[in-house]
């Protein structure tokens, strides 16, 4: 595998890690509090979209059985008795497990996100300002 | 060696009784009251070690396990011949030092005398804890009890003199125990597979001689408290502490434990025949003379009393080691026996140096120009501990030294025998200025008038039991000469 | 039947934690008694969980919702995580019992709140110990952590900045996980952990499966506040009030701790992460270079409170290194000390919280005259400080004794080395603060008059902490000593069966 397909056929990848280094980048060099969150949320959130991707596939619809013109009778083993020649075939669908993860997932970081900016007001509160270097220097002096 | 083996709770009980007693220590509203529970518990203590002493000389063992903590290892306490001699030691001293803190405490009105009748009882439950463990773990759990039992009662005075001798006694105890003992012994744990005291040592056909010699070495120094060079300072720094403790903890128990568990260590752990094979008493020895011969040297030149005691008795301990090192029965026999003897005779002299203080206030040997006039019992006491440590009749320590020089000729180790000698006659220069500054000055000299004005009489009677102690050592010095005997048999495989 | 304890013991406190929210509008005084409820109960439950453990040899299974693994989350309680249950009940309801006045004292209007994020986190963690499933695990330990942040940021006036701090490292350390969960994922297509267990070693040489490992354990690290990504834990726990403090200090690394052990043994197996990979000597040293990095900075720190956090980051490298020999004296080393460290902090903590309590202030300066005033408070602290040394028959020896013994066995003597390093370095720390207490104020003269000797040391006006704070804190300085007495019982009972037998 030369270099070039590594980075095509695994485009989700590297777009997931920009996007996870980017957040990094914004949480370590920057230098107001908001800011930091912001990155700590796009950090979060490259994962989320790591885990979505991996559940994808091309071709593949989303995992919902569709009944046909049948509608009566519920289940699926009833659809795939009907209609024998179109039974539920796992190819044709996306795996829907990375989803449903990245619901409790995506819960969890907008808690994060939450607590976060409570924490940021208290800090305004306490020193006035969101700026890590004035805050520091506050720091110093007192 | 199948030795018949006793199983009883009393040398848990010898253990315990001092603890046991210090909630009502504590509680106790009254000084009298509160010294009463003092002398309860240790002649408790003593008697129950006295009542092991006819099953022990009959050469049997007493057991008892307190806690198997690991499947193969726990505390547990084995009484042999050689723990009942330092025991009988410490704990009849233990009631003569009880008697000597009664005089010397209340008539200084020292502070926090509760404290420090407490900590007393802690340590002197770690010493029997030492004398009887049947492990090196119990050995080292009592060990490490004792050098934290005795911090308090060294830094008694809360100054800032004591806060400095303090830390250098924690840095030399505690930084040799963790940072030395300890590894030596799980190094052994993990090659031989045991800590149990063995009559011949663990080591043998587990440990190659490079790693033995390095062990013996470890241990040799990380129980700092028998004062081998260059792990000594901490003894003449922990003299600030009020005299009974330097009597006690500094004569007795606190560097006997020292010497106990070198001497235990060496024979039972590493063993007689290790050392042996691998040539480490060598080392050993040449380690102890220097000790000797340079602490000697030393105490020459210290003036103040206590400082001279010390520096004596970091001399003396190393004969202790010194004896176990020559590996022959009458070397080893006078080793064990010096750790009683030398006991006797230098708790006298600190009681002898407290009972001057008391009573005039003087700390330096210069001060004590014609002090006999004045203190005749003190000083006389003082004559006969000071024989006892040089090693000349009538003092018991004659004894013990006389095994030590036979010891020497039977290994055939003429340069110990000078060492020996030598040093005595150093011990013989730095005690007699005193004696001599005492009585033998001329008239205009000596300041101090022919008047008797002793020290307390709690203070003095316990000095004279000692020293006449000492004395009738030496014309009978059956029951630790018997057990250092029945010792050294044990080892030697009977 | 179904056994239904393992369920029990998470799902009390996770709903007494929502009760105490709505207790704490309607009559704040509920709240404290149905958060010890929870906690007695989740506490008995595990204890009581334990004991069936050790006494059958086999695990528990519970699935949630009758679903079975690898399909439905399944909790699994064996005698490593039984074990690591009772400690986090134990401490948080030991904890909780001591902290009411203080709680009461420092969050006046926010008793409720303080007390419903308290019982949350621990219910957090007692999910994280229980749980079978990789990604579930990630869940809970954000709610623990989400819910640790909070507590810490109620702190003190600096906390909120310091948090702020702890959240930006803790979500890195999560995220990572859960990131190194999702390539799990990828290569095997389960989540379950004994599902994993049993598919992985198929494929060992997978670069995938390398990664998530990486991954997942980078992301621990960070967590656990090993060298050199610790930067968060002295910041946030001085900053944090007593309360909380004596629940996260104690528990949070410890049981990122017990989730690396989970994770090394019963998912990647012994063999994939000691032998397949060259990790383990390089992360002795890791561990080695937290030790000295801990112990050195705890030197440095005037502020007592500051200095027991350098400790822990120090005690985390014994647990991580110890684990790391792999060998099974090490690793019982390790898991032993999870156990003792656990309860030698929470003592430590708890000492901590009593001086701010009596004296106001976190300096060590104003330590001084307490062997006087609070004897019995300072004699709990000094059986503390000698557990932390390492003087037998406190625990702390116990746990060092296995330690330093896998060092020896795996011929690592300069973790051996470390290790009494740390032990010396302890001494130096606790004897400091002694001395204060013991020495200052000084008397000028030697010779006060008796017992009634008016300085410091002696015949000072006893004044201990109340009881409510005092009790406890005895009986955990006591258990110091009780664990150190039973330290080869738990070994050879307990952690000798969480060990895989191919350890030796």
């Amino acid at each position: 595998m030369d270099f070039l397909t590594v980075l095509i056929s695994r485009a989700n990848y590297w777009a997931y890690i920009i996007l996870m280094m980017v957040g990094l980048y914004a949480m370590i060099a920057k230098n107001n509090l908001v800011k930091k969150i912001v990155g700590m949320s796009i950090f979060q959130t490259a994962v989320i979209l790591f885990y979505v991707s991996i559940g994808a596939k091309q071709g593949a619809t989303i995992p919902i059985l569709r009944h046909g013109p049948v509608p009566e009778g519920g289940g699926i083993a009833h659809a795939a008795l009907r209609h024998g020649t179109d039974a539920v075939q796992a190819v044709n669908y996306i795996n829907p497990l990375p989803h449903v993860l990245m619901l409790t997932a995506i819960v969890v970081g907008v808690a994060t996100l939450g607590v976060a900016l409570a924490l940021a007001i208290k800090v305004y509160k306490e020193y006035g300002t969101l700026e890590e270097n004035e805050i520091n220097q506050r720091l110093r002096r007192g | 060696m199948t030795m018949e083996t006793v199983l009883s709770v009393k040398p848990f009980l010898a253990v315990l009784v001092s603890l046991v007693v210090i909630p009502f220590i504590v509680v106790s509203r009254n000084q009298n009251l509160r010294e009463s529970w003092t002398f309860i518990a240790g002649t408790i203590k003593f008697l129950l070690v006295l009542s092991m002493l006819p099953l022990v000389l009959k050469g049997k063992v007493i057991e008892y396990t307190v806690v198997q903590i690991f499947p193969d290892l726990g505390i547990a306490f084995r009484v042999d011949a050689f723990g009942m001699l330092f025991a009988l030691v410490a704990s009849s001293l233990w009631i003569v030092t009880s008697i000597y803190s009664l005089g010397y405490m209340r008539s200084l009105d020292e502070h926090s005398q509760t404290r420090y009748y407490s900590f007393f009882a802690v340590a002197l439950s770690a010493t029997i804890g030492v004398a009887f463990s049947a492990n090196l773990l119990t050995l080292y759990l009592f060990y490490e009890m004792l050098s934290l039992a005795t911090y308090p009662l060294v830094t008694h005075h809360q100054d800032r003199s004591a806060r400095t001798s303090g830390r250098k006694y924690l840095f030399y105890i505690l930084g040799g125990s963790i940072g030395l003992a300890l590894p030596a012994m799980l190094i052994t744990y993990h090659f031989t597979g045991t800590l149990d005291f063995a009559a011949h040592g663990v080591m043998a056909g587990h440990i190659n001689s490079g790693l033995a010699l390095v062990l013996s070495l470890m241990f040799l120094f990380g129980f700092a408290k028998v004062g081998i060079m260059p792990m000594h300072s901490w003894l003449p720094a922990a003299m600030v502490a009020p005299t009974p403790v330097s009597a006690l903890l500094h004569a007795v128990a606190v560097v006997k434990v020292g010497a106990f568990s070198v001497v235990r260590v060496f024979t039972g752990i590493v063993g007689v025949d290790t050392l042996a094979t691998f040539h480490i008493n060598g080392i050993i020895c040449a380690i102890a003379s220097i000790t000797v011969v340079v602490a000697s040297l030393i105490a020459l030149s210290q003036d103040e009393l206590k400082r001279r005691l010390a520096f004596s008795t970091i001399g003396q301990l190393s004969y202790i080691v010194l004896g176990i090192g020559l590996l022959s029965a009458s070397g080893m026999t006078g080793g064990m026996l010096h750790i009683a003897m030398h006991a006797f005779g230098k708790i006298t002299l600190f009681f002898c140096a407290g009972a001057i203080f008391c009573a005039t206030g003087i700390k330096n040997i210069s001060q004590m120009k014609g002090i006999g006039r004045q203190m005749p019992i003190t000083m006389t006491a003082f004559l006969i501990g000071s024989l006892s440590v040089v090693g000349l009749p009538p003092g018991g320590g004659f004894i013990s030294k006389w095994y030590l020089v036979m010891g020497t000729i039977e290994s055939g180790q003429m340069l110990l025998l000078l060492v020996l000698l030598g040093s005595s006659f150093l011990n013989a220069a730095y005690f007699f200025p005193v004696f001599y500054n005492a009585f033998f000055l001329s008239d205009p000299e000596m300041t101090f008038e022919n008047r008797v004005e002793e020290a307390p009489i709690w203070c003095v009677v316990p000095l004279t039991i000692t020293a006449g102690i000492s004395m009738v050592l030496f014309f009978y010095p059956q029951p630790f000469l018997n057990l250092a005997k029945l010792a050294v048999q044990s080892i030697n495989g009977g | 039947m179904v056994n239904t304890l393992p369920a029990l013991v998470i799902i009390v406190p996770l709903l007494a934690a929502l009760m105490v929210a709505a207790a704490g509008f309607i009559d704040k005084r509920a709240c404290f008694p149905v958060a010890v409820a929870a906690l007695s109960v989740s506490f008995l439950g595990a204890a009581a969980l334990l004991v069936q453990v050790v006494n059958t040899g086999l695990a528990i299974e519970y699935r949630f919702a009758g679903w079975a693994a690898p399909m439905g989350i399944v909790y699994v309680i064996d005698h490593l995580s039984a074990l690591v249950l009772v400690v986090i009940t134990a401490v948080s309801l030991v904890n909780l019992v001591s902290s009411k006045q203080t709680i009461h004292r420092e969050f006046a209007d926010k008793e409720g709140a303080f007390i419903s994020l308290y019982v949350l986190f621990t219910a957090g963690l007692i999910g994280m110990t229980a749980t079978g499933d990789a990604f579930n695990l990630y869940v809970l330990l954000e709610i623990a952590s989400l819910s640790g942040y909070a507590l810490i940021g109620l702190g003190k006036a600096r906390a909120p900045l310091a948090t702020l701090n702890y959240l930006f490292l803790g979500t890195i350390g999560a995220t990572f996980y859960l990131l190194g969960v999702g390539y799990l994922y990828i290569a095997t297509g389960s989540l379950n952990m004994a599902d994993l267990a049993a598919i992985l070693p198929g494929m060992k040489d997978s670069g995938i499966v390398l990664f998530a490992f990486i991954i997942m354990l980078s992301g621990l690290f960070v967590k656990m506040a090993l060298f050199p990504v610790h930067g968060w834990l002295p910041g946030a726990y001085s900053q944090s009030s007593s309360a909380a403090a004596g629940l996260i200090a104690p528990l949070t690394t410890k049981v990122t701790v017990y989730i690396m052990v989970r994770i090394c043994l019963n998912l990647f197996s012994v063999d994939y992460t000691f032998h397949q990979l060259n990790v383990s000597d390089f992360l002795v040293w890791v561990a080695i270079a937290t030790i000295v990095f801990g112990s050195l900075s705890a030197l440095a720190q005037t502020d007592y409170k500051k200095m027991l956090t350098y400790i822990i980051i120090a005690e985390v490298g014994y647990m991580v290194g110890g684990f790391f020999l792999g060998n099974r004296m090490g690793m019982s080393g390790a898991i032993l000390h999870i156990v003792n460290d656990a309860v030698m902090t929470l003592c430590l903590f708890m000492a901590a919280g009593i001086f701010l309590w009596k004296t106001g202030s976190e300096e060590r300066g104003d330590l001084k005259g307490l062997f006087g005033s609070m004897p019995f408070t300072m004699a709990g602290f000094v059986l503390a400080g000698l557990s932390i040394i390492g003087v037998p028959p406190t625990c702390g020896f116990f746990s060092k004794w296995y330690l330093v013994s896998g060092g020896i066995a795996a011929g690592q003597y300069a973790f051996v080395a470390a290790l009494l390093f740390s032990s010396l370095v302890n001494a130096v720390l606790f004897f400091r603060l002694f001395e204060i207490s013991y020495f200052e104020p000084f008397i000028d003269h030697h010779h006060g008059s008796d017992d009634g000797g008016g300085h410091g040391g002696a015949g000072a006006v006893i004044q201990e902490a109340p009881m409510a704070m005092l009790v406890p804190f005895l009986f955990v300085s006591i258990m110091l000593l009780v664990l150190g007495i039973y330290s080869g019982r738990i070994v050879t009972n307990i952690i000798h069966f969480a060990i895989p037998a191919g350890v030796i």
